[in-house]
């Protein structure tokens, strides 16, 4: 593996509200080399957004903390000024975020967002620019694209805005593309087709990316890597093949259990993990996912560290790699047991 | 388009003609309404009570003085029953002040509203910003006649740094003495509007400032205050500039009565408000209908902007 570009170590984000100190990132550690895909998957409020932002700045605030650090070609992003970030942002690292149909200024065209932000960072002529502009649009498969730079977003569909997001995060040619949900928004046949343009594109491109998911169906085809979180933490990080074919954290196990499956007979429920992720407010000492997992024993009210347990990638779980290889098997196939429920 | 405007051109004259009818039968059903025997005076027999209704055809229908009095209005032939004035020529003569009142009221409370409201939002939750809260409510809920009394009484007639109501023209006194004849009222009318403006441009703002397309503006690199200008500033403005245009249409069109009134400007609306003291029917008339037109035409160009400045909106 080359140099990494991206390294983030021992991030902590907590946030002050009214309520009290919400530990939404603890010590997340990741690296992105160039070129690759790494894929943070968790569910709704397991820090990976959180984590994404923070590169960024975008969630800074007088009520935001940050911890630890995280460097973009040997540059320290978490302390770095205003200015200094908006040199990065777009030019060097650029984001595509969840919802398509909010996230284009309703009342600019299409193609003046897309200038906005190559005039930003290089000095090109207005000639020069909608040139650019009409390219990227075209690269990013939107027909008619001179015209369409003239559209209004309200006058695209959802996968058409996507796609302006993806034009819009190509248009300086960054060396990391931070995909925040990218196809959450939109219909399964679209998704696709969006996932197989960014696919694309990174082939072109050379273009690292981290795409943040939900959803580990996702990202099987597109990710080099795989970082799970759960609760603010990464659980489990490997590669696509280790996550899939020896996944480690039960956490892990009752994600990959709860993809939905196309070659099997339609189950009589959809498979899920039962139980609700914890408040980070008020976070469970030891495991976080302690609460829901089946498998739940003395140990776990200390925070397991993120180490390789002998599967060759590092997890979050006390449990040894042979109990974890003989536990995760469900009916025949990997997921998490229903959790016995003391009544 | 043309359909959008032709529409609005029916619908206004649908608007004239009822709010025509209807100020007509108010004023024939108030008591002592009856202009013959007002124009007679105090010592008058009936026979020359009973003459003037002739004259001025009170003695027919309601319909056909209603038609008559339509007929005058359209012919710029009204005259007024308290004095027999000309009653275009007396607007004529007052719409050069009211516009003048209520157009730099409505410059200055446009350009207060939106660097107060700017400012609020900016340091949201901080000291000043609850002054300023406090302050627009105050502003917000002083009357114009209260506001206007006071600082007529106090800046003007006290101090002496005023001048004590009236208008000067620019033609006659220059443009020093017109400004120093309008600062008082266009602060006056201007103060409630200022109030109201800011509260609401705060609140617009620190509503865009938290959506999805503020942060994709950010994540662009472009600097802090192309971020506020271009994407929070100018789609928090969008609903403030319409209101604006409506506001200042009610202002035109009867909202500084009060405020002339107080400050003799002697323009339409203190003309207006002589004119129902006196019960004099036709000045009232044309005023309402004048104030109508302008209310309709104003809406229509308000609607017009706002497509232009926010494309979902459709002219329909």
């Amino acid at each position: 593996m080359s140099e990494p570009i991206l390294e983030i170590d021992h991030l902590q984000v907590d946030f002050r509200t009214d309520e009290g100190v919400v530990h939404a990132v603890d010590d997340v550690s990741l690296t992105l080399a160039a070129g690759e895909v790494l894929a943070v998957v968790g569910e709704s409020g397991s820090g990976k957004t959180v984590t994404a932002m923070s590169l960024l700045g975008l969630n800074r605030s007088p009520n935001a903390t940050f911890r630890g650090s995280a460097r973009y070609r040997g540059q320290e992003l978490l302390t770095a000024s205003e200015d200094e970030l908006r040199r990065i942002r777009g030019a060097e690292m650029a984001m595509i975020f969840q919802d398509p149909m909010t996230s284009l200024n309703p009342v600019q065209r299409i193609g003046d967002q897309i200038a906005e932000q190559i005039l930003a960072h290089e000095k090109l002529t207005k000639a020069q620019v909608r040139d650019r502009v009409v390219e990227l649009m075209e690269r990013v498969g939107i027909p008619r694209a001179a015209e369409r730079a003239r559209a209004y977003p309200h006058e695209f569909s959802g996968g058409m805005r996507q796609r302006v997001m993806i034009a819009l995060a190509l248009s300086c040619s960054p060396s990391v593309l931070i995909a925040d949900e990218p196809t959450t928004a939109l219909d399964v046949t679209i998704q696709a087709q969006i996932l197989e343009r960014l696919k694309e594109l990174k082939d072109e491109t050379g273009t690292a990316i981290i795409l943040v998911t939900h959803d580990l169906g996702v990202v099987a085809d597109i990710a080099d890597r795989i970082a799970v979180m759960y609760g603010g933490r990464i659980v489990e990080q490997g590669t696509t093949d280790e996550i899939f074919y020896d996944p480690q954290h039960p956490y892990t196990w009752g994600l990959l259990g709860s993809i939905t499956r196309i070659d099997r007979d339609r189950a009589e429920h959809l498979p899920s993990i039962a139980g609700l992720p914890p408040s980070l407010l008020d976070p469970p000492q030891g495991c976080h996912f302690r609460a829901r997992c089946p498998h739940e024993f003395a140990r776990c009210t200390e925070v397991p560290p993120l180490e390789d347990r002998g599967a060759g990638h590092p997890d979050r779980c006390w449990l040894t790699v042979e109990e974890k290889r003989a536990r995760r098997v469900v009916e025949g196939e990997i997921g998490l047991a229903t959790k016995e429920v003391a009544a | 388009m043309a359909r959008f405007i032709v529409r609005r051109i029916v619908g206004m004259v649908l608007v004239l003609f009822a709010v025509s009818v209807l100020t007509f039968l108010i004023f024939n059903v108030i008591p002592n309404g009856d202009p013959a025997v007002r124009m007679a005076g105090k010592n008058s027999t009936p026979a020359q009570i009973e003459q003037i209704r002739k004259e001025w055809h009170f003695d027919q229908s309601l319909p056909q003085q209603y038609a008559f009095m339509m007929k005058q209005i359209f012919t710029g032939k009204l005259v007024s029953y308290a004095d027999q004035t000309n009653v275009w020529e007396q607007i004529r003569m007052g719409l050069p002040r009211t516009f003048a009142l209520g157009i730099g009221a409505a410059i200055l409370w446009m350009t207060l509203g939106i660097l107060l409201g700017l400012y609020s939002a900016v340091r949201a939750g901080r000291f000043s910003d609850r002054v300023l809260t406090v302050l627009a409510l105050i502003g917000i809920s002083m009357p114009v006649f209260w506001v206007g009394a006071l600082m007529n009484y106090y800046l003007g007639y006290k101090a002496g740094w005023f001048p004590n109501g009236g208008y000067v023209e620019i033609a006659q006194g220059g443009i020093g003495e017109w400004l120093y004849h309008l600062i008082l009222p266009w602060t006056a009318l201007a103060i409630l509007f200022i109030g109201v403006y800011s509260r609401i441009l705060r609140s617009n703002i620190l509503d865009t400032i938290n959506d999805d397309y503020v942060r994709t503006a950010r994540a662009k690199g472009i600097s802090e205050r192309r971020v506020m200008t271009r994407h929070v500033l100018r789609n928090s403005l969008i609903p403030i500039v319409t209101l604006w245009g409506l506001d200042f249409g009610l202002v035109i069109a009867g909202g500084a009565v009060l405020t002339e009134s107080v400050f003799d400007l002697q323009g339409v609306g203190q003309y207006f408000a002589e004119a129902i003291g006196r019960l004099d029917v036709p000045p009232v008339m044309a005023v309402t209908l004048l104030g109508a037109v302008f209310i309709v035409v104003l809406n229509t160009v308000v609607d017009i902007v706002y497509a232009v400045l926010d494309p979902r909106i459709r002219l329909g």
